[in-house]
């Protein structure tokens, strides 16, 4: 069951999140930042409202899943593991740094409370349909959230995973995805056109939400819905690729951003990501 | 020896039978198994553990991306899960998944993929499998079994419970000869290889469906006066490096026989260890020269590429026949 949240308490994480993103990527001097910086409120709702997860014991049978099928915003994940209390936050300094349990991409087997290693895209349906299937073989009523982005749409196996997932019909399964319609070679719809994605969602047997993804309210509302539905269910959050600061949005160069060494510019975008409301 | 080459028949694939009542067996005792096939229930014989549990095999239809990423999400949940598939889309097909997210979570996941080698013979190179010793002994965490007939293969699926990790074994397809006549027969232990035959003169070091072949060279070469000695490494990964070198010091000359590719297989196993272990030994490699095989019946594409007992017979003759320098050795004899 979702905790009792404020939206206006979530929205202060939130910005607590993207400070930490920038902070982080200026310490790593690089990273996905604006990919991390688009999917920071769903991150912020899901682990400060919706899972059921047990900061004490990161192994708990009963408590819900999630997978960061896009990997590389391991930038705004373990940041948000660490705020939650899984991991220390000063160990965010370390992000990237050689011997560092935190990098690009998250590793379960090194970070407290990490559900699944990722960074290989479309591997996190499958292994999110596996994990579902295995509680629904236990009894066991907790949900399996995975996140992937939205050219990650173009790897099949997310697709394979989709049809699975409607077979076994997998009530506790929630397919976010984190539209923020831009990927590394530009927007997903000349690189590869994913639209109409919706629908394409809907004829693999899942129910569709939308939402903005880079609205709190919205964020909390689609999520409240996704958690009554019998799943699968997929949300496809609309979101803005380096959300948060003006001089990385929409810029398909900040999917992986370099800062500079300059603290004056880190204090440009803290005041901007401060000033949001 | 137990029984000879039967004709072939899909239908009545021996070891592929022996895996599906084996694993059906231990699901009755273990409730951690559970079995994930894509499409291949029945060729793969996975279906005998399916038939008996229902609702513990889940078959994915033809996505083996899929395939490996849901046994990966099935370990994590608590399961043991079997995955079975062909070796050759086990290990390229879906290669990716096993490797990122089986391997490197190091989860509990058993492949066991039929139909390696040119075992599929007629088929043709898309079914063949000559790659996946040397692609699987390649991932962190893995390991890698080739059991010789049905009887190993039983044995090999009860011992994978016990591996922590990923465990990837390779079987044939059809109605492979019998190595042994029980499980009684021989100690099966995971990394411990197996002496068939005791011999002073040449080492032929074999894995798989060929093993049977190799002692059958062994006992043939007896009759003309060379003292073979064979061992069945059924372990690729962790290898018996001292079974290895204990052949090298003793015999001085090995012939390894797999029905894989000379490239990253067995030989090129063994030849590692030997070059390493610093002992002087000859090596010579039977297997697939680094080609797409033919078309045909499995029993004969091993005569062509010498995986035959009379090939192999042959090999050893020629190795026999090659001189070993001497120079500067000096390794305890």
């Amino acid at each position: 069951m979702p905790s009792n949240v404020s939206v206006a308490e979530l929205k202060a994480k939130a910005k607590e999140l993207r400070l930490n993103i920038v902070e982080t990527t200026f310490n790593a001097t690089s990273g996905h930042v604006g990919s991390s910086l688009s999917c920071a409120d769903m991150l912020t709702a899901l682990y400060f409202k919706y899972l059921n997860v047990d900061v004490a014991n990161p192994d708990w049978e009963e408590r819900d899943r999630f997978i960061l099928s896009k990997g590389h915003c391991a930038l705004a994940y373990v940041p948000c593991l660490a705020m939650k209390g899984f991991i220390p936050i000063e160990s965010l300094a370390d992000f990237n740094k050689t011997g560092s349990a935190y990098g690009m991409h998250p590793d379960s087997k090194k970070i407290r409370g990490c559900d699944a290693s990722t960074g290989s895209l479309g591997h996190g349906m499958p292994i999110g349909v596996g994990m579902s299937i295995g509680l629904k073989m236990k009894g066991i009523n907790a949900k399996v959230v995975v996140m992937t982005g939205d050219g990650e749409c173009q790897e099949g196996s997310n697709w394979e995973a989709a049809m699975a997932a409607a077979k076994y019909k997998l009530e506790n399964l929630i397919w976010i995805i984190d539209r923020n319609k831009l990927e590394i070679d530009g927007p997903t719809e000349e690189v590869m056109p994913l639209e109409p994605l919706d629908k394409k969602v809907e004829a693999f047997g899942m129910k569709c939400i939308k939402c903005n993804g880079n609205d709190m309210e919205d964020v909390d509302r689609a999520l409240a819905e996704a958690w009554e539905t019998a799943g699968p269910v997929c949300i496809i959050s609309s979101t803005t690729k380096g959300y948060g600061v003006k001089k990385f949005e929409g810029d398909v160069k900040m999917h992986y951003g370099s800062f500079g060494d300059d603290r004056k510019d880190l204090q440009v975008y803290i005041d901007e990501i401060n000033a949001r409301g | 020896m137990g029984t000879a080459w039967n004709t072939y028949d899909a239908n009545k694939m021996s070891s592929g039978a022996m895996y599906g009542k084996t694993l059906a067996e231990l699901g009755e005792k273990d409730p951690r198994i559970v079995g994930v096939t894509a499409d291949l229930a029945k060729s793969t014989n996975i279906g005998v553990f399916g038939a008996r549990f229902p609702d513990r095999l889940i078959n994915v239809g033809i996505a083996e991306q899929n395939l490996f990423g849901v046994a990966a999400g099935l370990a994590k949940t608590g399961f043991i899960p079997f995955a079975s598939t062909f070796a050759i889309f086990a290990c390229l097909r879906g290669g990716e998944f096993v490797r990122t997210d089986c391997a490197y979570q190091n989860l509990p996941v058993k492949i066991i993929a039929t139909h390696g080698g040119l075992s599929f013979g007629a088929a043709g190179s898309t079914h063949h499998c000559i790659e996946d010793f040397a692609i699987m002994r390649a991932i962190p965490n893995m390991t890698v079994v080739i059991p010789a007939d049905a009887y190993e293969t039983a044995s090999a699926v009860k011992a994978c419970i016990d591996v922590p990790g990923p465990f990837y074994m390779r079987v044939g397809r059809g109605m492979e000869p019998l190595l042994h006549n029980s499980e009684d027969d021989y100690e099966f232990k995971i990394g411990k290889a197996m002496t068939l035959k005791e011999g002073n003169d040449v080492t032929i070091i074999a894995c798989g469906i060929p093993t049977r072949d190799a002692l059958i060279a062994g006992e043939m070469l007896d009759e003309q006066g060379v003292s073979a000695q064979v061992i069945n490494m059924h372990t690729l990964k962790p290898i018996d490096k001292e079974a290895i070198i204990e052949a090298a010091v003793k015999t001085r000359r090995i012939v390894t026989v797999e029905e894989h590719n000379v490239i990253g297989g067995l030989g090129d196993a063994v030849a590692a260890v030997l070059a390493e272990s610093g002992k002087r030994c000859i090596l010579t490699k039977i297997g697939i020269p680094d080609e797409f095989g033919p078309i045909g019946k499995p029993e004969d594409l091993y005569a062509i590429y010498k995986l035959s007992s009379q090939g192999i017979m042959e090999t050893v003759m020629e190795l026999m026949g090659k001189e070993i320098e001497e120079d500067d050795w000096d390794d305890e004899d």
